[in-house]
């Protein structure tokens, strides 16, 4: 904590408490808010020291620049969002300027069932009230605390039992400011019983000169029997920093399938990613890409908390690590003394093709229960030889074969895109990358 | 066409090649026989360009250019072709794309248009059955999973759809069963024309029997030991390679 203090960004941060506690009177979560601020001066920033953090110094990226706390809203051009468009992508497109609804940019999903909308109009949800903060693990993470108390809005989907909706909602987060600003989103999205729907998330930061860093928090809760197909595209450039924390719950019965795909652009992305099994026979896949080229830092901090017995959970996270660009993984696996019959696999493949590229790779497995089946498993390395050789001996030069190995190396993630678009999307962007 | 001059390689620093000399003319089919360890699979990857092979000695020009200056692609660009003894496996590269993909490198080296589209797949269809690949390998990884067959068959029908000057197959008949054996040599004698060479790397005279060499060479201890007709190879199959190396040493000893 005392390290915080020098943190010109922590100074800010104070001064914007109470601005913040001074106009927002009438928020009816003044008490949640107060007491993860309490919680907050606590814990203070991470540092290198919280082992959660060792690998990535996030107090380097906060001293950079000024940031300012950042509430006010603003709105952008159709111009702006286009660049985050996925061709042929049928979709609602829903579009949230630093955390904040743009309702003329967004279509937003109707029917029976369907609730969608500014999180701030929502706080009297039934969902809103039963859900909001709920996932413990954000408690135990002080950037998440941080947002908990100072967030300034986001997006509310409540899908009522048996709602479906009939297309993919994609989610396009801007973040954008005249000065370097500290945005902080919030998302919570509850499917209920036998819910099912499709979020694709990817941003775009407006190229300008300020800088924002984003740490945007989301829960979701997935109901008895509801399905959740979550994509989560992450592509900045040099001005956007993010910590990206997404907190799960699952009932019994339900699945839920994570995607996270982290391009070449922002230098710093942390991802906390934790799911919650309070159910039975649950499945969970929990699948990520990672291509980080220059010296771009990418984080995947993910942990799968079985609770309850009979779950299955799935996790394979791949990265491609070109240039100078450093790779973290961590993968928490924690099995209740009472999640008998639990089935955990967890897997961390790298590509280090950079010379000065580098992983931290590291399974936390924790079991507490005896019969189970859990197994994880690491690699790093460079292209087979044989196979490049192989590519070259018919005519294919050093970067296409390259590109031909990075895209066979990615499918086993991008073969489970479940939307054509998106796959087709995600192999050209990829490709794009290999061929620059 | 291809000359080899005084040809010395070594990998890991062992020695392998030890002063091979070949003349390889246009339209010309050569036999490469040997025993087991003798250089034959060195030899091609050296031509090929596997650069785990060090060469030490010795020159490869390839229509008037420096073969050894050249990149492995850029051999293949101009017209030279290895057909694997053990071709790898790439899982995730699909058959399709990886041969679109060598296609069209190849012409825009040489300046031409690429192939696209409607027809790209009309010249896949094409080649496929000339070698007799079956299509529903076409889309799927580079011989990821294929039997042993398969992926020789699949080398031919790379050697159909790249087309080159010089194709150097190494022991593409092992792995065949009767009936590929026959198709797949019909489909190369298809492919011979008098601008058109071929290495062919084999212990079988059955092999020569389909595709007819003009010249049979014996690569024995990193060189050529013998060079002879068609009726060498058959020698070989009656008598096998000791009465070679005896003469190599009564040679050697005087
Ligand atoms: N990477 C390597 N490291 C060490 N020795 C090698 C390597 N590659 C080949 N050799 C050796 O070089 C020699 C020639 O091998 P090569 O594969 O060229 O033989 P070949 O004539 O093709 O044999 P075969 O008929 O069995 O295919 C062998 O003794 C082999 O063990
Ligand atoms: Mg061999």
């Amino acid at each position: 904590m005392t390290s915080d203090i020098t943190l010109p960004f922590y100074q800010a941060l104070t001064t914007d408490v109470n601005a913040l506690s001074a106009c927002q009177a009438q928020d009816e979560l003044q008490g949640i808010r107060q007491e993860a601020l309490d919680r907050f001066s606590v814990m203070g920033l991470p540092t290198l020291k919280t082992e959660a953090w060792r690998y990535s110094n996030i107090q380097r990226y906060l001293k950079e620049f000024p940031y300012e706390l950042l509430y006010a809203t603003t709105t952008v051009p159709a111009s702006v969002v286009a660049q985050a468009a996925i061709p042929e992508l049928d979709c609602y497109r829903i579009v949230l300027v630093n955390g904040h609804l743009q309702a003329d940019l967004s279509e937003l999903p109707a029917g029976k069932g369907i609730t969608i909308g500014a999180l701030s109009a929502h706080t009297q949800a039934p969902g809103f009230t039963k859900w909001f903060n709920k996932q413990h693990h954000l408690a135990q993470e002080s950037l998440a605390t941080l947002n908990t108390a100072l967030f300034a809005d986001g997006l509310y989907i409540e899908l009522a039992a048996n709602t479906v909706i009939d297309k993919p909602v994609h989610i396009v987060h801007v973040y954008t400011a005249a000065q370097h600003a500290f945005i902080q989103p919030r998302h919570l999205w509850v499917l209920n019983r036998n819910a099912a729907a499709t979020i694709i998330q990817s941003s775009v930061h407006p190229d300008t000169n300020a800088a924002a860093f984003a740490n945007s928090v989301l829960e979701t809760v997935i109901e008895e029997n509801a399905e959740l197909w979550h994509y989560n595209i992450q592509q900045g450039d040099q001005h956007f920093r993010e910590v990206h924390t997404t907190a799960a719950q699952q009932q019994a019965n339900s699945r839920y399938h994570h995607f996270n795909f982290t391009l070449p652009g922002t230098p710093f992305t942390r991802n906390n990613l934790s799911v919650a099994l309070n159910g039975s026979y649950t499945e969970t896949n929990l699948n990520g890409l990672y291509i980080a080229n220059g010296s771009q830092h990418v984080d995947n901090h993910t942990f799968m908390d079985h609770i309850m017995p009979n779950c299955n959970s799935n996790e394979l996270y791949k990265g491609v690590l070109l240039d100078s660009a450093n790779g973290v993984f961590t993968g928490r696996i924690l099995v209740h003394q009472e999640a008998q019959k639990t089935n955990a696999f967890q897997q961390n493949n790298n590509l280090l093709l950079g010379a000065k590229a580098d992983i931290n790779s590291q399974p936390q497995l924790e079991i507490y229960a005896d019969d189970v089946k859990c197994s994880h498993g690491f690699t790093a390395g460079q292209f087979s030889e044989e196979s490049m050789f192989y590519l070259r001996s018919r005519g294919i030069g050093e970067d296409a074969a390259k590109a031909l190995m990075v895209n066979a190396f990615s499918h086993d993630i991008t073969d489970e895109v479940k939307v054509p678009a998106l796959q087709h999307y995600l192999q050209e962007q990829i490709a794009a990358i290999m061929n620059n | 066409m291809l000359t080899i001059k005084n040809l010395h390689a070594e990998v890991e620093g062992k020695q392998i090649l030890k002063g091979i000399n070949l003349e390889i003319g246009k339209g010309e089919t050569h036999a490469i026989m040997g025993p087991n360890g003798s250089g034959k699979s060195s030899l091609a990857s050296v031509l090929a360009g596997r650069d785990n092979y060090t060469v030490t000695e010795g020159e490869v020009w390839f229509n008037g250019k420096n073969l050894l200056d050249l990149s492995p692609e850029d051999r293949a660009r101009e017209g030279v072709f290895l057909a694997f003894q053990y071709p790898v496996e790439i899982p995730g590269v699909s058959n399709l794309n990886f041969l679109k993909t060598a296609l069209n490198e190849i012409r825009t080296y040489k300046g031409l248009p690429t192939i696209e589209g409607r027809d790209f797949l009309k010249l896949t269809k094409e080649k496929q059955q000339l070698v007799d690949f079956n299509a529903n390998l076409m889309n799927r990884s580079l011989n990821e999973g294929f039997s042993g067959g398969e992926k020789k068959r699949n080398e031919i029908f790379q050697l159909a759809m790249l087309d080159p000057q010089l194709a150097i197959l190494d022991e593409t008949d092992s792995g065949l069963d009767i009936d590929a054996l026959r198709i797949v040599s019909n489909g190369v004698n298809k492919l011979r024309d008098a601008e058109k060479s071929f290495v062919v790397i084999t212990h079988y005279q059955r092999l020569l029997e389909y595709i007819v060499p003009d010249f049979v060479h014996v690569l024995y201890n990193g060189r050529i030991i013998k060079t002879g007709t068609k009726e060498l190879a058959l020698e070989l199959e009656e008598r096998g390679y000791d009465w070679l190396k005896e003469e190599l040493h009564l040679k050697e000893s005087v």
